[in-house]
């Protein structure tokens, strides 16, 4: 499959957005009473983010979890809102009421974010029913960890999913770790993508540091999905370069294999490819780092100047 | 908006029809299928289930709106509750069904975490407009795994509603009432009730959610009750009058929110305050009741008020020891004359 130099562009500015991003709010985070609650990075995950989203048109829906940084920016949110609420702003996107767990975006179609792992297939499949009830042919993608995947809702989900032929695509982000539990401790099977011939839907394994890969592997989900021939499980084997969370001493993930896995980090992959291979020149893409650095200064700005909500406004937003 | 206390004082009214509430639920569920098209259904055996009969909430609509529309499901009540929040994101009005009230648990993360957190979670942005179905009640010898009252699980967590009806009327115009409400509904239906006729105006009608029934007038005690405990409350009444004890009795039937006015203004009129359920005691919606009362109308009690309740124990399932575990109309009048005398 041939990907346009315009998709390629896209991914590159969505994984390099997502990285200076984050890079930011690993420093923001040390500052005290700077950002509230918890800080959860997918530095080094990008490409996942990236690709899926790439592969999917504005009206397909997305449902993200904990980690969703870059999945919300790939889907095209707006930094500005996104940061203001991680800093608990009054125009935060959710208006203080989420912190950086839980961002939805409905103006992007990122519906629902869930912090509950394994709260985000159950919704997915109820979403991908809502596509196929209206006989739009849309889909939904669920990101999720391979935590969630030892949950009991992602069982029940997959199968409604497959015995309905729903349009939605199970993203497993398998990033080696569930909290401090390495893959080995919590799952036998090699392949979280091995479960789908349970659910008799495809399974496919691919590099979730290729941003290419993923794309295309997500491109043909969606075909098959919005084709009403069902879902698909897709893994994307990468791995988390922070801890759990940023307080997190990650005393139990070997520094050697982190540094493995840097190595094999999804920037400089495309990047290289496209500078290679004549698609991005290094003036354009000098110019493209410089606005990505600008339109993140500028959304730590709008959050810092932003006022916070008023105590009474924690009554609002309960009921519609 | 219908008057439906002056309904049920005129028997004779010709545009009244009496069935059981089974029945009232399947009316108002067809009306609301017809009125919009975003309605569906999905539940464990609601289109084909193991039990079939024209008193049941579900019957003839899979026949009558196609599979489309009314979707049986695997049993997977996490599932099915996190199909009615994705569905009710994206616009759809779903009415799910959980089978039996203890099946909660199994839907609860989908119900407390998402359904009723997630627009919070949006700041406003998001709307999770869904009536999820459940049955519940003791009385039918099954045992505690399928009879558990849990309406107080349910309104301890903000941003759901919980509705739970007491007559086939009340049931039908709830329901109705609670389709078309944009918020998360937690509907709970006593299924001994399913086969209590009552009448049912035959026009259609809606009760607004948040308003309490006084379902009986009198002067001495004001009995705060719901559901199944309502017609408990009526024969008790019945009998305790030939005592010249007139009881007032306030049906809530919406739990959450609470219509705390009426149920107020009747402990204000009768200066005592007995609260009835058939959920057990400790941590029940009986407290709050209490509470609520303590807080805003203690200088108007008379006496100290009581709960009538099942006991802190599962429902048992032999027949004498479930009839121990349901509060009966003895136990109430017990209750009323501790306090009345």
């Amino acid at each position: 499959m041939q990907i346009s130099k315009q998709k390629k562009i896209e991914m590159l500015r969505s994984l390099l957005l997502s990285r200076k991003f984050e890079e930011e709010l690993t420093e923001l985070c040390k500052i005290e009473r700077k950002i509230p609650g918890m800080m959860i990075l997918c530095t080094g995950q990008e490409a996942v983010g990236a690709g899926v989203c790439a592969a999917l048109q504005p009206k397909d829906v997305i449902v993200t979890n904990h980690r969703s940084h870059s999945h919300l920016l790939a889907k095209g949110a707006d930094p500005k809102t996104l940061m203001a609420e991680i800093f608990g702003k009054r125009t935060g996107c959710n208006k203080g009421k989420s912190g950086t767990l839980h961002m939805a975006v409905p103006e992007v179609n990122a519906l629902c974010t869930t912090t509950v792992v394994g709260g985000g297939p159950p919704i997915a499949v109820g979403i991908a029913f809502a596509q196929q009830y209206r006989q739009g042919k849309w889909a939904t993608v669920c990101f999720i960890g391979d935590g969630a995947a030892n949950e009991g809702s992602f069982h029940e989900a997959l199968n409604l999913a497959s015995v309905w032929a729903l349009p939605v695509i199970f993203v497993c982000e398998n990033n080696l770790y569930a909290g401090a539990q390495r893959y080995e401790e919590h799952t036998k099977s090699p392949n979280i993508a091995d479960r789908a011939g349970g659910y008799a839907m495809p399974g496919v394994v691919v590099d979730g540091n290729d941003a290419l890969a993923v794309y295309r592997s997500a491109l043909d989900a969606r075909t098959r999905a919005v084709a009403g021939d069902g879902p698909t499980l897709i893994e994307y084997k990468t791995y988390r370069w922070r801890g759990h969370g940023e307080n997190d001493l990650q005393i139990y993930q070997p520094k050697e294999e982190i540094a493995a896995w840097q190595a094999m980090c999804p920037i400089p992959k495309l990047r290289g490819d496209m500078l290679a291979q004549g698609l991005i020149s290094k003036d354009e893409l000098r110019e493209m780092e410089n606005r990505i650095d600008a339109i993140v200064q500028n959304a730590i700005s709008f959050a810092e100047e932003s006022p916070y909500p008023e105590p009474p406004e924690a009554l609002e937003d309960v009921f519609a | 908006m219908y008057s439906l206390k002056r309904k049920y004082s005129n028997e004779r009214n010709k545009s009244m029809r009496s069935f059981g509430m089974g029945q009232a639920i399947n009316q108002a569920l067809r009306e609301e299928m017809l009125r919009d098209p975003d309605v569906f259904l999905a539940g464990e055996g609601i289109g084909v289930g193991i039990h079939s009969s024209p008193m049941l909430p579900t019957a003839g609509l899979l026949k009558d709106f196609g599979a489309g529309r009314v979707k049986d499901t695997p049993v997977s009540e996490a599932a099915i509750a996190g199909l009615a929040v994705g569905a009710a994101v994206a616009g759809l009005r779903p009415v799910v069904e959980i089978m039996f009230n203890p099946f909660f648990t199994l839907a609860s993360d989908m119900i407390v975490n998402h359904a009723a957190k997630l627009r919070y979670l949006s700041g406003g942005k998001s709307s999770f407009p869904l009536v999820v179905r459940m049955k519940s009640g003791a009385g039918f010898g099954a045992g505690c795994q399928h009879s558990h009252n849990l309406e107080a699980w349910a309104a301890h967590c903000p941003g759901l509603k919980v509705i739970m009806p007491s007559t086939p009327a009340d049931a039908k115009g709830l329901l109705k009432s609670a389709i078309r409400d944009p918020n998360p509904i937690v509907f709970i239906e006593d299924m001994m009730l399913y086969f209590v006729p009552g009448p049912v105006p035959e026009e259609e009608y809606l009760i607004p959610i948040g308003q309490a029934d006084i379902k009986r007038q009198g002067a001495d005690v004001t009995v705060v009750t719901w559901s199944k405990m309502v017609g408990v409350a009526l024969k008790a009444a019945e009998q305790i009058a030939r005592e010249g004890i007139e009881m007032e009795i306030v049906d809530l039937r919406t739990l959450v929110p609470l219509d705390k006015r009426t149920l107020i203004d009747s402990v204000r009129k009768t200066g005592r305050l007995v609260v009835l359920h058939e959920a057990t005691r400790t941590g029940g919606f009986a407290g709050e009741v209490a509470a609520v009362v303590m807080e805003e109308a203690f200088d108007s009690l008379k006496a100290q008020l009581r709960r009538v309740t099942g006991p802190d124990i599962p429902v048992p399932a032999s027949p004498p020891l479930e009839r121990f575990y349901i509060p009966s109309e003895e136990n109430l009048i017990l209750a009323v004359k501790e306090i009345v005398l």
